[in-house]
């Protein structure tokens, strides 16, 4: 399916990550969205605020971020594409509801533009340490999508596709920028409605008497219905049958489970998407994402300039992580160098898929700002050794 | 258009953050080029100080900060004291010479001084607002880096329409400025001066 | 007091109402998974009772089943979204509030239900029900105060009257309450009621009344939790409520709010205490973007966004 024009901005912009983010959103027809303020998120609502009422939609700024993660859901069950956009302190208020939206297959999107935390921690400034949070923040077992952009054509692009993989796999995307990425403005190329594809809402051909709203046909991907339809069916946020009712046995609860997390798991290399340069003689790579990957590119560049055989790759999918890619370089490769904006979280997933076959090394910053490329060359050239 | 680093820098409703909004666009959607403009967002840009980093270059810019300017615009003399320390050798230094007093530069640098009142044409203009549009049009004459054409359509496209006018009239006043302007003169110029202001 | 003691409502059973004879088919049952009973509510438990009177409230304000969907909170009565046979959600504690927000503003044509209990209302979901009644969002919220947390086994709820014992008060509370209905007038619900289990037929019918208005409308029922509250109060059993109820109930419509408070054995006001007029956030939205950009405004899609 083609976006619908009226989302659509097309043409060239020169705006900065937040707002492009908001584009891609409206470009893939997202026209619900529920936020509360916080820095330096903001500027993506306050956007949607300014545009949706001419594309036709809805804002509503709530009175908390519990309050947004789930009243965006009650947007998307009524029919919508929806979403919400937070930091670091409102993330970990939504965690609750990234677990019912996981729990109940409930398509949606958070973008989380990350700052340096723990808590209130620094508002205006940069990390990326809401990696882990994102993949594990909620309760239980589940398993979400997450991406990462680099840039604000990646924000536009890529919250695109995060509302697409929301819809395909009915889980809730997180969309991990950072505060670099959402505060850099360059140029942002919107491209015509009947170029940008959109991938519909798995809605239900069942007849009413037919449906059950956790059935699945084969795919792990149960087929939906909105309010209001006809279908008069139940969601709950318990553990829940085919027919969506509670049925609390370690039975019903396996097969749950299982499914959500499989349906994630098992298409995991077909959902990872990466960029990457130089991997066939690389000595050394270097895994980095979001805006690490820009700062580390320089300190490839001149490592390479140097003579050093350095591969790079980034990162855009970050859940399901692409262990299998790491797998594999694992085995030919010295080492990995993993630059992060937080204490050693991706490089953990790293070490772990390399599983011992390759070196890695955690290059770790606390945030407030990025590495220095010579800190990231003085790495790769110890691991190339 | 090789990679170059600029930073602009002054404080709060001075357009610093506009004019390098400009400027990037000029580069990147007027012209064939890339830019990144990043902002300083930290606490220390509530209040006065107001700092805008803009990289332009022919090919995609990775490494999206300023590390050694090749050109600075400076508005005040705080920005003056705290930036232009990073200006690289034999770079070029813009400032708003009413504003600010340039001292203590390393002559062996060897960095070129332009100044221009930009605040005073602004006034002279009906509205002190435009200076940073003067300030663009003395840079893009100066530098020679962006295609004049260009970054008056960006100009033209960065400020609202019941402005555009006047933005472009202080936009030729400055570029006007920036064609005869030599930078030695206007040193001399800037050291015989006594500024009041900063 | 217009209802006689009803003794099937006593006994709590779903299937019976207290309808015209004439109904062969219990008309309760059309509205019920049937295929989920029994349900988990104990015997001489309120909320099945509440969910009679809003079946028949259903059925005697002939609302379009389609188009309403009800949406539950954590708790007792939070069950209550698993046995409707309607589109029914059962969020997170605290959250029906804003989740119904988004299907009403998602979905403008729906008619949205809130049905859940005091604690899941008042305390952790507290700040979604001022802030929606402030806005005016056109919710019908349905509150089974029991007086306390009872699915998490009879703690105290910011609705627990002074000096009763609950399990984490087990010497008594001395936190003052929250009295519900002039909290939520101040805060700018549109029609605001208060009855008892045992004001069946006021009950529906004021449940009724809220379907006709347009905006935030909060109804009270006061609700015997006997497993918990009423005997751990030695308050006897529901028969025994049933009694006070009927005994100190007292029908004040238009009484302040401010003067409807709770004790633990005193009066009990009922009545329909609010029935104003205020424009839904809805209607205020709609009227703030016509104003602001005219020609540019583009009506909010009706769900057809992705069906
Ligand atoms: C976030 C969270 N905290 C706590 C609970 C545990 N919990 C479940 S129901 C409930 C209280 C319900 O009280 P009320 O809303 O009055 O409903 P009742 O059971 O009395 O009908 C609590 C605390 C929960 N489910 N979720
Ligand atoms: S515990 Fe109380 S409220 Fe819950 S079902 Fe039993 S009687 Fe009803
Ligand atoms: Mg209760």
């Amino acid at each position: 399916m083609k976006a619908d024009p009226r989302g659509v901005l097309t043409g060239e912009h020169f705006i900065d990550g937040d707002h492009a983010c908001c584009e891609g959103a409206l470009a893939a027809g997202a026209r619900f969205a529920a936020g509360y303020p916080i820095t330096p998120s903001t500027e993506v609502v306050e956007r949607f605020a300014a545009r949706v009422p001419t594309v036709g939609g809805t804002f509503i700024q709530m009175e908390d971020e519990l309050a947004a993660s789930i009243t965006l859901q009650g947007g998307v069950w009524a029919g919508a594409k929806a979403f919400t956009v937070t930091s670091g302190p409102g993330f970990s208020l939504m965690m609750e509801h990234i677990g019912y939206a996981a729990m109940t297959e409930t398509p949606c999107v958070f973008v989380d533009v990350q700052r340096g935390g723990p808590s209130t921690g620094l508002p205006t400034l940069p990390a990326q340490a809401d990696m882990m949070q994102a993949r594990w923040g909620s309760h239980g077992d589940y398993a979400v999508i997450a991406l990462c952009p680099n840039s604000p054509q990646e924000c536009f692009d890529l919250t695109i596709k995060a509302f697409n993989l929301s819809e395909e796999f009915r889980v809730p995307v997180m969309f991990m920028m950072d505060e670099v990425v959402g505060h850099m403005t360059e140029k942002v190329v919107i491209p015509p409605a009947d170029q940008i594809e959109i991938v519909p809402r798995k809605h239900t051909k069942e007849s009413v008497e037919e449906f059950q709203p956790y059935k699945t046909n084969g795919d792990l991907v149960p087929e939906i219905a909105h309010a209001g339809e006809g279908y008069r069916f139940h969601v709950t946020g318990l553990t829940h049958d085919e027919r969506g009712y509670p049925n609390m046995t370690p039975q019903t609860q396996d097969k749950l489970v299982r499914r959500l997390q499989n349906k994630i798991t098992s298409a995991a290399d077909r959902i990872a998407m990466f960029e990457e340069a130089h991997l066939k003689d690389a000595d050394v790579v270097v895994v980095s994402y979001g805006i690490t990957s820009r700062v580390a590119q320089r300190a490839i560049d001149t490592a390479r300039e140097q003579g050093l055989r350095v591969g790079k790759l980034r990162l855009i999918t970050a859940w399901p992580f692409p262990e299998k890619k790491i797998r594999q370089l694992a085995g030919r490769v010295k080492a990995f160098v993993v630059p992060e904006l937080n204490l050693g979280q991706m490089a953990l997933e790293v070490e772990r898929a390399a599983a011992g076959r390759a070196k890695t090394f955690s290059l770790t910053h606390a945030g407030g700002g990025v590495h220095r490329p010579e800190d990231i060359l003085k790495v790769i050239v110890e691991a190339s050794r | 258009m090789q990679l170059t680093e600029i930073r602009i820098a002054g404080f709060g409703g001075q357009g610093v953050i506009l004019s390098a909004m400009v400027l990037g666009k000029a580069a990147s959607i007027f012209e064939k080029g890339y830019a990144t403009v990043t902002q300083n967002f930290g606490p220390e840009a509530r209040g006065g100080a107001c700092s805008a980093q803009l990289i332009i270059s022919d090919a995609p810019v990775a490494y999206p900060y300023v590390t050694q300017p090749d050109i600075m615009v400076v508005m005040s003399q705080e920005a003056y004291n705290r930036f232009a320390p990073e200006l690289k050798d034999g770079g070029t230094l813009i400032v708003e010479q009413d504003l600010v007093r340039v001292t203590g530069l390393d002559k062996k640098k060897e960095i070129k001084v332009y100044g221009i009142p930009a605040t005073r044409i602004a006034e002279g203009l009906g509205k002190k607002m435009v200076l940073n549009s003067v300030m663009v049009g003395f840079f893009t004459a100066l530098t020679g880096l962006l295609d004049p054409d260009a970054v008056r359509k960006a100009v033209a496209d960065s400020v609202p329409s019941n402005f555009r006018e006047l933005n472009l009239q202080a936009f030729d006043k400055g570029f006007e400025c920036g064609s005869t302007a030599a930078p030695d003169n206007v040193e001399a110029q800037l050291e015989a001066e006594t500024v009041t202001e900063g | 007091m217009s209802t006689d003691l009803n003794t099937d409502l006593l006994n709590n059973d779903l299937l019976n109402t207290d309808l015209p004879d004439d109904d062969l088919v219990n008309p309760v049952e059309p509205f019920l998974r049937t295929d989920r009973m029994p349900h988990i509510w104990c015997p001489g438990c309120g909320i099945g009772t509440t969910v009679n009177c809003f079946a028949r409230a259903l059925i005697e304000s002939k609302i379009d089943l389609q188009s309403l969907a009800l949406v539950s909170g954590i708790g007792c009565t939070g069950r209550v979204a698993g046995y409707v046979a309607l589109d029914s959600f059962h969020t997170t504690h605290g959250r029906a509030i804003p989740f119904a927000t988004g299907l009403k503003l998602a979905n403008p044509k729906l008619n949205v239900v809130v049905y859940s209990g005091d604690g899941d209302l008042s305390a952790i979901g507290g700040n979604h029900l001022i802030h929606a009644a402030r806005r005016n969002i056109d919710l019908k919220v349905i509150c089974v105060n029991n007086l306390i947390y009872a699915m998490t086994g009879g703690q105290t709820a910011p609705t627990t009257p002074d000096h009763a014992t609950t399990s984490t008060n087990p010497y008594g509370t001395f936190e003052p309450s929250f009295n519900l209905p002039h909290l939520v007038e101040a805060a700018g619900a549109v029609y605001v009621a208060r009855w008892t289990t045992f004001h069946v037929r006021q009950l529906a019918r004021a449940i009724g009344e809220a379907f006709q208005k347009k905006g935030f409308s909060f109804i009270e029922v006061i609700s015997p939790c006997p497993t918990l509250y009423q005997r751990r109060n030695k308050l006897g059993d529901s028969l025994d409520t049933m009694k006070y109820y009927k005994a100190k109930s007292k029908v004040k419509n238009g009484a302040p709010t401010s003067e409807v408070g709770l004790t633990i054995s005193g009066e009990i006001i009922v009545g329909k205490f609010v029935d104003r007029e205020r424009p839904d956030y809805q209607s205020m939205m709609r009227a703030q973007y016509v104003d602001s950009l005219g020609d540019r405004f583009v009506e909010p899609m009706e769900a057809e966004v992705c069906s």
